[in-house]
């Protein structure tokens, strides 16, 4: 009986000291940055509430409006592009090569990297190198800075954070095809499956959870994305570029809307939170049915 | 392995071919970087011979220069610092409380609550908590390196917990029993015992926090901006301006940010692969 307890007790001194720590610095600033959402607080002096005046206001604001536009837009193809070279480059790092792990070990070199360096990096790359090249081989789009257009300076973004995300979501491919059975190939290859018909319905079923991982990670990381946008075009051209935490970070901290910016963050985290959940069931209904 | 291959089949050589060929996208952008860091700004002429043709000659003026200006080893000094502490605390603590939530959260609901509660902290967004941990943290007087590091610590909390209460799934309840009947205390059996069963863990957590906290810029960014002090990364951000348009000494600084986690990587390449898949897998 005396052990018992002194088990409960220590377990019990372990965890609320956690708690309270994870109180303090996660979910105290969360209501907080709720309650300023219902606030005109510019970040410093004295404040009135405003009801649900931010929340009407953020509806209208084109400014905000746009930089969920990009956001999805950016987090969508980025997505779409890191999961196709992943799983094309996974594939090629798991059949039979030589030098695999010397060649899986560069392939993950750009992970490790810290996002706003190769953003400053690649932020070169289009601004001189690129141009260079278009202009001596005449090919127009190319010939001024993807940087500096509206247009493309979005692409731009997506290129540089699937560098960098592609390494991360081949390793997990990888771990994913190395799960797959030999003999279930065998079992294919006498079904004469090869190829495409080999990768779409054997492969790939047998890949699906990681699929998932891959698909949730890479949307939510890129939904929050941040780093290569500070590095590559600080929101422009023309605010073109303004990531939602970028435009929280720029106008929350510095531009005085405090508590406007709050309220965006709040819709922010209910759009993640929205999204992650949708992904989760959505994919799990995937596989439960395979 | 080499002869493993070979009795498994052919190797595919128009596979390995396209995959180093594809090993160009990686090398070019580092390659470049070196290239503009070693060269004078006259050198810089404007075709692409300027920016990656080898330089007349292989100075580290640029390297030392950009050190001056950047205030290159107290920035790293900070960076290293922030890292380690953050990757110290998680060990200890995170272990701890997936111990003791993980080995209840089966049985009580107040455990399983604590579970969810702090891994669903997953799901917020930095950019909500920025603005208020700003003013919380400067109200509290952790307006700094501290403030970071537990912040760090907070924030890959649910991370952590969800890898090492899931590893302890695997570690049998008879091995903590064994101690007990020695009459060692719940705590002592913990450090004596399950702490280094779960070295593996351990590891990958390490990986993954340290990564994480090495390379974030916002954090610091947010936080430390009143203290006069850099991180590598941040540093990189807030002398940007001042390296103007002498592109050598911003590549000379660039590089600089990324040697000590490149050299990193070289020496632990195998532990950082590993952890990597396991954090994510998990």
């Amino acid at each position: 009986m005396m052990k018992k307890n002194e088990r409960k007790r220590t377990f019990l001194l372990i965890t609320i000291p956690i708690l309270v720590l994870f109180f303090t610095f996660n979910t105290l600033p969360l209501i907080k940055g709720f309650i300023y959402s219902f606030t005109n607080f510019k970040g410093y002096g004295s404040y009135d509430w405003v009801g649900f005046r931010n929340y009407i206001d953020l509806f209208q604001d084109a400014r905000v409006g746009h930089s969920y536009l990009f956001t999805f837009k950016f987090a969508l193809v980025a997505t779409i592009v890191v999961n196709l070279f992943s799983l094309i480059l996974a594939l090629g790092l798991n059949s039979r090569i030589r030098a695999k792990s010397a060649l899986r070990g560069i392939y993950f070199i750009p992970n490790v990297l810290g996002g706003l360096v190769v953003g400053y990096i690649f932020s070169f790359i289009f601004t001189y190198i690129l141009p260079t090249i278009g202009k001596s081989l005449g090919i127009d789009f190319l010939s001024s800075s993807m940087l500096a257009d509206t247009k493309t300076a979005w692409f731009a973004i997506v290129i540089v954070a699937a560098w960098q995300a592609i390494a991360m979501n081949t390793i997990i491919y990888i771990s994913g095809l190395q799960t797959v059975p030999e003999d279930v190939y065998e079992a294919g290859s006498i079904d004469g499956a090869t190829g495409w018909t080999k990768f779409k319905n054997l492969t790939f079923p047998l890949i699906i959870p990681f699929f998932t991982i891959n698909m949730v990670l890479c949307m939510k990381n890129f939904l929050m994305a941040f780093d290569q946008i500070m590095a590559l075009t600080k929101g422009g051209p023309a605010q073109s570029t303004e990531s939602i935490s970028f435009l929280i970070y720029k106008n929350g901290m510095d531009g005085g809307q405090f508590g406007f910016q709050s309220a965006n963050a709040v819709i922010f985290f209910v759009v993640i939170v929205a999204i992650s959940i949708f992904q989760l069931t959505f994919m799990n209904k995937k596989e439960e049915q395979l | 392995m080499k002869k493993n291959t070979k009795q498994m089949g052919k190797t595919n050589w128009p596979v390995t071919i396209l995959l180093i060929m594809g090993c160009v996208t990686i090398f070019f952008p580092l390659y470049m970087a070196v290239i503009i860091a070693f060269k004078k700004p006259s050198e810089m002429t404007n075709d692409i011979a300027g920016a990656l043709s080898f330089p007349s000659s292989w100075s580290f003026d640029n390297f030392t220069e950009a050190m001056r200006v950047t205030d290159f080893w107290n920035s790293l000094g900070n960076s290293l610092l922030i890292t380690a502490l953050t990757v110290v605390i998680a060990i200890l603590l995170h272990s701890l409380a997936g111990y003791a939530i993980g080995r209840n959260m089966g049985k009580s609901k107040f455990y399983k609550f604590a579970y969810l509660y702090i891994v669903s902290g997953m799901f917020v967004p930095f950019a909500i908590l920025m603005m208020p941990l700003v003013k919380q943290t400067s109200q509290m007087g952790i307006g700094n390196r501290a403030g970071v590091i537990i912040l760090y610590v907070v924030f890959y909390m649910p991370m952590n917990l969800l890898l090492y209460s899931g590893y302890l799934k695997n570690i049998p309840l008879a091995l903590e029993e064994a101690a007990k009947v020695d009459g060692a205390s719940t705590w002592k059996t913990y450090w004596s015992i399950i702490f280094p069963v779960m070295k593996p863990m351990h590891a990958t957590v390490a990986v993954l926090t340290a990564l994480g906290t090495w390379n974030d810029v916002m954090t610091p960014l947010v936080i430390m901006s009143g203290t006069g002090k850099n991180t590598l990364p941040l540093a990189q951000l807030n002398f940007q301006t001042q390296f103007g348009t002498n592109y050598n000494l911003a590549f000379a600084s660039y590089l600089l940010a990324l040697i000590p986690i490149l050299l990193f990587y070289l020496v632990c390449q195998k532990q950082i692969l590993n952890g990597v898949v396991n954090g994510a897998v998990k």
